[in-house]
């Protein structure tokens, strides 16, 4: 253990003044297998060092929120004496250079934060970004990615529900996997990692630790350059079999009063858990490295604080239930051995075969973790684009079809018949609808959940980017007749060292604040990945949204689809033909340039309150919000779920027909109201309604016949929508 | 009726399964199905025993290779020899080919990848104890999720199966018809499900068990548990 010179302390990736402070903590010179622990713990991904700041000025609080941030996962009330649990998090490093690997440990991981705290794993979603196209290693690392997610949700047995998916330049060196869960537990048996009692056993259970992922942490802290791929070895191999048995015997375990804390060995392994539930219970740690399961022999203490190898837990028993515990775990034919326990001396005190290997002190390690207030600019911003000065379409039923067969517009089914969604057989609205809905288990209950981000509007304006992907999480929510009750934010970002990229950062968590706050939709837990850059270029900022809602009666719901011929087709909201930053510019008119649309959080709100509204009196079963590509492309995914098609009149003002149709305004929403509607319920009503919450309300059209009409086009036929809309994925992916 | 499923520890659908059937059982009158973990090898006298979907072992091995060596099989196995009804649903399917109580195997789906989707099945024989409640012809939407449900038997096997009329299940279109575009996984002549020789085993890839329940979407699925439930009590 020794050799620590600075050139291994830089291969640490800690910077000199860290190392200085190291040397003050300690009073000595760290040897390696300390020095390795505090690079991992003073890493950007475990430190959070570069974001704390400007994360804790987001709202974590409010009426159901019982556990925000600093757990875990966040943990709000949903009734009933229930608790839904969720997170979402980022596994992009290992996802670009292992794409199956990374992302089925990405999946993996998430599992283990949400099933950690006591909660049965109900439902997985995703968001997904990609580079161009025609990038050589796209067409890969969609495959992998895709495969991976779905050969480890599958095993698992948990229905992988939602998500969304992005192609752009932009993330050619650097593709986004952020995997989200959400489970459910009783309010009064939901688990900490606060350690507590000097002298109780530490305990590891579930796999064997072996050599794989050391330094995962670090790596998801540092720039890709040339040569990314032989980092491969530092990507982790992932078991879904295991993390199946590790579920069921931890919840098991947990119907008990066995455990005093609990925790995942997720990033910085053991390390990590270890460290965090001393921390947090004010206490110390003693662990014997001899009795970890290793995999291989001749295992160093330093690769086995620093491995991350998967499907692996750490907990703090109460010293009577040892025997207990080790017979559940016996019966899932899994790894049980105590490892350790706590003291109250305040520090980590490691043996390997009775001989101390490593020494530090816990606090003053957690506390004096870097904090940094990184300088930042202000992104600059884009002139408004008037919709009269961009070119009109030749023909717009050829622009839709364009649209709809587009990378970022087409539909997703071919990656979501790859997982199983239909698992625990509660899945009520499938993927490919605004939000995905579970039935809370034996009732008529039911969670919406959602992953939203624009990204192409958080580059052009960062900060009404972060508000309008809080902003379209709440609409999606509310489009299927849910109650939004909290978030969870996956924060994807380049290198924070440069001022402009720190300045992304910014914006987009103001922009966020300021969404969460407006719509009462506080963040209760997240994830920052930052040094999303290769060779110097940085991705397009992508904070990803995941959003939970109840709904309390699956009775009264809406789904996109069509139901019925007749029905009058109204659009909710107020229409100004917004294209700037939208999918028509850069698809149709080959630019990317303008500022993405406003977001009016006060219109947003009533728009929704209404929409609900609607929903839960009856008066709505048919409901999609607008999004990219606007109103033409809305309608027509609507023709295509109900597979009856619609005709949409040509609207009254002065607004250009293309701005009309394809303009991007936000607190939109197509709804469609029955021609035999009872009063009180019928198309009069809901103008009423709107009239008086002060909603823009208007009839554009009506459903029925086997195409869509849009204004000044010919009638387009539903399977030649169908061919455009369902074929460019598989096409593209080749079969 | 009393009825076992069998838990593997890889096993996902158990409980799925273990819902609709009870809710059959329930409206006949009452019982709860019995849980059987794989380690054992007796449980209590039933009238009918489940494999539900999942990956019992993992199945890193050929799915359901290894589960058909597990202590649990070899009392199905005997029971099935003595005429009691076994219903394996899609890893169940593949275990009970691996356990040598079906005849045939599936391979990887001829698109190589993981399918998880609504399909149409036709019922080719309502003489069973499974299909009581169907007609023969009968087209049913039921979903299918799986990687390896490609069935294979070679042609004097498939033929056996055609005279025998042990075929169960076929892919087919929303109108029945029996087509290429409607089979989702190369099975050999639209195969989903098949019979032993004494109709008493029954294996298929579809989930009935997902479409049983209307708030998700179907109830195609409900019959045949409602039929086992009727005939076997």
């Amino acid at each position: 253990m020794t050799g620590v010179t600075p050139a291994v302390v830089a291969e640490h990736g800690l910077k000199t003044d860290e190392y200085q402070r190291i040397l003050e903590i300690l009073g000595r010179p760290p040897n390696l297998l300390e020095l390795g622990i505090f690079s991992v713990m003073w890493s950007e991904h475990c430190s959070y060092k570069s974001s704390k700041v400007w994360l804790k000025t987001l709202p974590t609080t409010g009426a159901c929120v019982i556990h925000g941030p600093g757990e875990n996962a966040g943990v709000i009330d949903i009734g009933e004496g229930l608790a839904a649990i969720f997170k979402m998090e980022s596994h992009n490093h290992p996802s670009f250079i292992e794409p199956y690997q990374g992302a089925a440990t990405g999946v993996g991981g998430i599992l283990r934060d949400v099933f950690t705290m006591g909660a049965r794993p109900v439902a997985n979603l995703n968001a997904l970004r990609f580079g161009d196209p025609e990038h050589p290693k796209t067409r890969r690392l969609v495959a992998g990615v895709v495969a991976g997610i779905g050969g480890y949700g599958n095993c698992v047995g948990v229905p992988t529900v939602g998500g969304e998916v992005n192609f752009d330049p932009g993330y050619n060196g650097n593709i986004l996997v952020n995997a989200m869960t959400v489970g459910v537990a009783p309010v009064d048996r939901i688990f900490t990692s606060q350690a507590s009692g000097a002298g109780n056993p530490i305990v590891y259970v579930g796999s064997k630790t072996g050599r794989d992922g050391i330094h995962g942490a670090t790596m998801a802290s540092a720039e890709f350059a040339e040569g990314t791929e032989e980092k491969r070895p530092t990507v982790q191999v992932g078991d879904p079999f295991t993390e199946k048995l590790l579920i069921e015997a931890c919840l098991e375990l947990m119907a008990t009063d066995a455990i005093v804390a609990i925790q995942d060995m997720g990033a910085a392994g053991l390390t990590s858990s270890s460290f965090e539930m001393a921390s947090k219970g004010g206490l110390g740690v003693e662990l014997a490295l001899d009795k970890v399961p290793c995999r291989e022999t001749g295992m160093t203490p330093y690769e086995m604080m620093l491995s991350e190898s998967q499907e692996r837990m750490l907990m703090v028993l109460k010293p009577s239930r040892e025997g207990l515990a080790r017979r559940v775990f016996e019966k899932w034919d899994l790894d049980f051995a105590v490892i350790g326990r706590l003291t109250d001396t305040g520090r980590m005190v490691l043996t390997m075969n009775g001989e101390t290997v490593g020494d530090l002190p816990i606090d003053p390690l957690a506390q004096a973790a870097p904090e940094y207030e990184r300088p930042w600019v202000p992104s600059p911003s884009r002139p408004e684009i008037a919709a009269a000065d961009v070119p009109p379409p030749k023909d717009a039923g050829k622009a839709l079809l364009i649209l709809l067969g587009s990378p970022d517009g087409c539909s997703r089914r071919w990656i979501w018949e790859q997982y199983d969604h239909m698992v625990m057989a509660d899945t009520v609205a499938r993927p490919g609808g605004d939000a995905a809905v579970v039935r809370l288990h034996g009732s008529s209950r039911g969670l919406a959940l959602t992953t939203d981000c624009t990204p192409r509007y958080c580059l052009a304006d960062p900060e009404r980017g972060g508000a309008q992907a809080v902003a379209e999480a709440w609409r999606n929510l509310t489009a299927v007749g849910a109650t939004p009750l909290a978030i969870t934010d996956n924060l994807n970002f380049g290198n924070p060292e440069r001022p402009e990229i720190m300045g992304q950062f910014v914006g987009c968590i103001e922009g966020i604040g300021a969404a969460c706050r407006a719509l009462d939709f506080p963040v209760v837990s997240g994830n920052v990945s930052l040094y999303n850059e290769t060779n110097g270029q940085g991705i397009p900022p992508t904070p990803t949204i995941g959003g939970v809602g109840l709904i309390e009666d699956l009775g009264a719901t809406a789904t996109i689809a069509f139901k019925s011929a007749g029905e009058a087709i109204v659009l909710i909201g107020e229409t100004t033909g917004h294209l700037g930053a939208s999918l028509y510019l850069r698809e149709i008119a080959g630019r990317r340039d303008g500022a993405p649309p406003p977001v009016d959080l006060a219109a947003e709100k009533r728009a929704g309150d209404l929409v609900r509204g609607l929903i839960a009196q009856g008066a709505v079963t048919t409901c999609h919000d607008l999004s990219d590509g606007g109103l033409a492309v809305a309608v027509a995914e609507m023709t295509l779920a109900g597979g009856l098609g619609a005709t949409v009149a040509v609207p009254g003002g002065d607004l250009p027909l293309h701005a009309w149709l394809f303009g991007e305004d936000q607190a939109r929403y197509l709804v469609t109201v029955a021609a035999d509607a009872a009063p009180g319920t019928d198309l009069e009503a809901v103008l009423e309604a709107a009239r008086q919450a002060g909603v823009p309300a208007q009839q554009i059209g009506v459903t029925g016949g086997s195409g869509l009409t849009l204004p000044g086009t010919a009638p387009i036929s539903l399977d030649r929508l169908c061919a455009a809309h369902e074929g460019w994925l598989p096409t593209y992916m080749g079969c | 009726m009393k009825a076992a499923v069998i838990v593997f520890p890889g096993s996902n659908c158990d409980r799925d399964v273990t819902v609709a059937l009870r809710q059959s059982m329930r409206t006949a009158g009452g019982g709860e199905p019995t849980l059987v973990w794989h380690k054992e090898s007796d449980f209590p006298t039933v009238d009918l025993i489940v494999l539900p979907g999942g990956f019992a072992y993992g199945d890193y091995l050929r799915a359901g290779a290894m589960a058909a060596h597990s202590p649990v099989m070899k009392e199905v196995v005997r029971r099935a020899g003595k005429g009691v009804p076994v219903l394996g649903i899609c890893n169940g399917f593949q275990i009970l080919t691996e356990a040598g109580l079906l005849p045939g195997a599936l391979m990887r789906n001829a698109g190589l990848r993981y399918v998880c989707k609504d399909v149409h099945v036709r019922v080719e024989s309502s003489q069973t104890v499974f299909t009581n409640k169907y007609e023969t012809g009968q087209p049913l939407r039921i979903p299918i999720a799986h990687h390896d449900g490609n069935y294979f038997a070679d042609e004097a096997g498939l033929a056996a199966l055609e005279d025998r009329g042990q075929i169960a299940f076929r892919y087919c279109d929303p109108d029945g018809t029996l087509d290429d575009a409607a089979n989702p996984n190369g099975s050999a002549r639209n195969i989903a499900g098949i019979f032993n020789k004494t109709k008493t085993v029954l294996g298929m890839m579809p989930h009935p068990e997902r479409l049983a329940d209307a708030p998700l979407g179907g109830t195609d699925g409900r019959p045949m548990f409602d039929g086992l439930v009727e005939a076997l009590s």
